[in-house]
């Protein structure tokens, strides 16, 4: 199918992107998304343009690298997918492609589609974690008795791979889901209580001096998370939030 | 103030709380009206309690005022910085891909239910204090629902009311259950709790509306 493409284009984190226009012919429908700009990266290659620059790594939805807002949506027009693994079937012979990187301010524009989503990272930092003690007297984890629901509501919430998706559909460019998936994730289990006020307070204050925007519960986020990361977390992480800080 | 808007959970919660103090209004409110369509008499014994006792002036209103005045003001802090949080706008944004209008739109359903309560306080609360303050004039318990029927009178003022309860609907309609989310309500009675809450965005704002056309349908002969 011939496709044609409106591709975000920026030379470096300083410069003034553009939209520009590209036409490619040839495309198949079991081709993936990203197979589908490596061909249009060949085209560009051979005849000495600049390639397009894109994130992505394991192309199997697992590592969360690939994002790029795709006709308006992050990763595109399925659900519960990534951009790696969008199949061109989707999309229809003479159709326009609109492909972005991720809008918001605390994920700046590196070069052309890819941003600099590190604000995650420092969130992560900033508590996403539990103290164990690894000193040669470690407690197995399955020795501790956990309740079997608390236990799938923390895998469903460990399973947030941080691409960015959320902030990405949301209106107001806001991080909660992907905090309180990082918040419930611990919070749940008995290992992460410990630290649990601790965490959610330094994670809040962490995500809002990244500058990301505020929940205003319009359930984007949910919507087109590849993972399907319940908005359950988020109230959770607001119950965790305002139990911490009324009991100091 | 600036305390409460350091963090966006701390905003979210004082959203929340603010939202949930005025649908709390809204129950007394259109019961009250509601009885100027069963029974003008028993109308114009609460209209006047509201108006004269000494804890609902004094304590109630200015509670109710402030409560208007956290919700606005916060509706547009939140407003500025969620626009400041995206940075570069999206050349093609499919919002309605992922969230309901109403949701992403709040802002705009806010915005003419503040001015419609610019109409309204001018309508009742403006014509109360100089009855009271300014012409002073004596307690009258009977006069409340003559007043108030004839306020419904011109066609504009109907229609006007009747559209900003339509947008007082949509505002609900996400506000009410988004509230409890942000309070960190969101359990096995979400469902139930979804469904109350949109028939109060419904109902409550239908009764306002009827009252309006009822009483510019129904006007005083004498």
């Amino acid at each position: 199918m011939k496709l044609y493409l409106k591709i975000w284009r920026q030379k470096d984190a300083s410069s003034k992107g553009q939209m520009v226009d590209y036409t490619l012919d040839g495309v198949e429908g079991d081709m993936s998304f990203l197979e589908m700009l490596d061909i249009l990266n060949e085209e560009l290659i051979s005849k000495g343009e600049e390639p397009v620059e894109f994130d992505h790594d394991c192309r199997e939805g697992i590592c969360g690298t690939c994002s790029l807002q795709i006709n308006g949506e992050p990763h595109g027009p399925d659900r519960l997918i990534t951009t790696c693994q969008l199949h061109m079937r989707k999309f229809n012979d003479g159709d326009t492609i609109v492909i972005e990187p991720f809008r918001a301010k605390a994920f700046p524009v590196i070069k052309d589609l890819i941003v600099d989503r590190n604000a995650f990272e420092r969130i992560q930092q900033a508590g996403g974690y539990i103290s164990v003690n690894t000193s040669g007297n470690t407690v197995d984890a399955n020795a501790i008795p956990i309740n079997k629901d608390a236990a799938d509501a923390a895998m469903d919430a460990a399973t947030c791979i941080g691409c960015g998706a959320c902030v990405a559909a949301c209106k107001n460019a806001s991080a909660m889901l992907f905090t309180s998936a990082k918040v419930s994730q611990f919070a749940l289990l008995p290992q992460g209580q410990v630290e649990a006020a601790d965490r959610v307070q330094n994670m809040v204050r962490q995500m809002d001096l990244e500058g990301f925007g505020n929940c205003t519960n319009t359930g984007a986020c949910e919507v087109e998370c590849p993972k399907g990361i319940s908005l359950e977390n988020i109230a959770r992480m607001n119950r965790e939030y305002l139990s911490a800080t009324v009991k100091g | 103030m600036s305390g409460l808007i350091k963090s966006s959970i701390a905003r979210k919660v004082v959203m929340a709380l603010s939202g949930l103090f005025l649908v709390i209004f809204l129950v007394l409110h259109v019961t009250i009206n509601l009885a100027s369509v069963i029974s003008p008499d028993f109308f114009n014994e609460a209209s006047h309690f509201m108006g004269y006792n000494v804890l609902v002036q004094y304590l109630m209103q200015p509670i109710l005022v402030i409560g208007v005045i956290v919700h606005f003001v916060m509706g547009f802090v939140l407003e500025i910085q969620n626009k400041n949080a995206r940075g570069i706008s999206y050349v093609k944004y499919k919002g309605s891909a992922n969230a309901p209008w109403v949701s992403r739109n709040m802002i705009y359903s806010g915005l003419v239910i503040l001015a419609f309560l610019g109409l309204h306080f001018y309508d009742f609360w403006i014509h109360e204090m100089t009855y009271k303050y300014i012409e002073v004039n004596p307690e009258n318990p009977a006069r409340y629902y003559a007043e108030t029927v004839e306020k419904f009178a011109p066609f504009w003022r109907t229609i006007i009311y009747v559209i900003s309860f339509v947008l007082l609907s949509l505002h609900l309609w996400h506000g009410f259950s988004s509230s409890l989310q942000s309070m960190g309500v969101n359990n096995k009675y979400t469902p139930a709790l979804k469904t109350f809450t949109k028939l109060f965005a419904v109902v409550v704002p239908l009764a306002f509306a009827f009252i309006a056309l009822y009483h510019h349908l129904n006007p005083i002969t004498h």
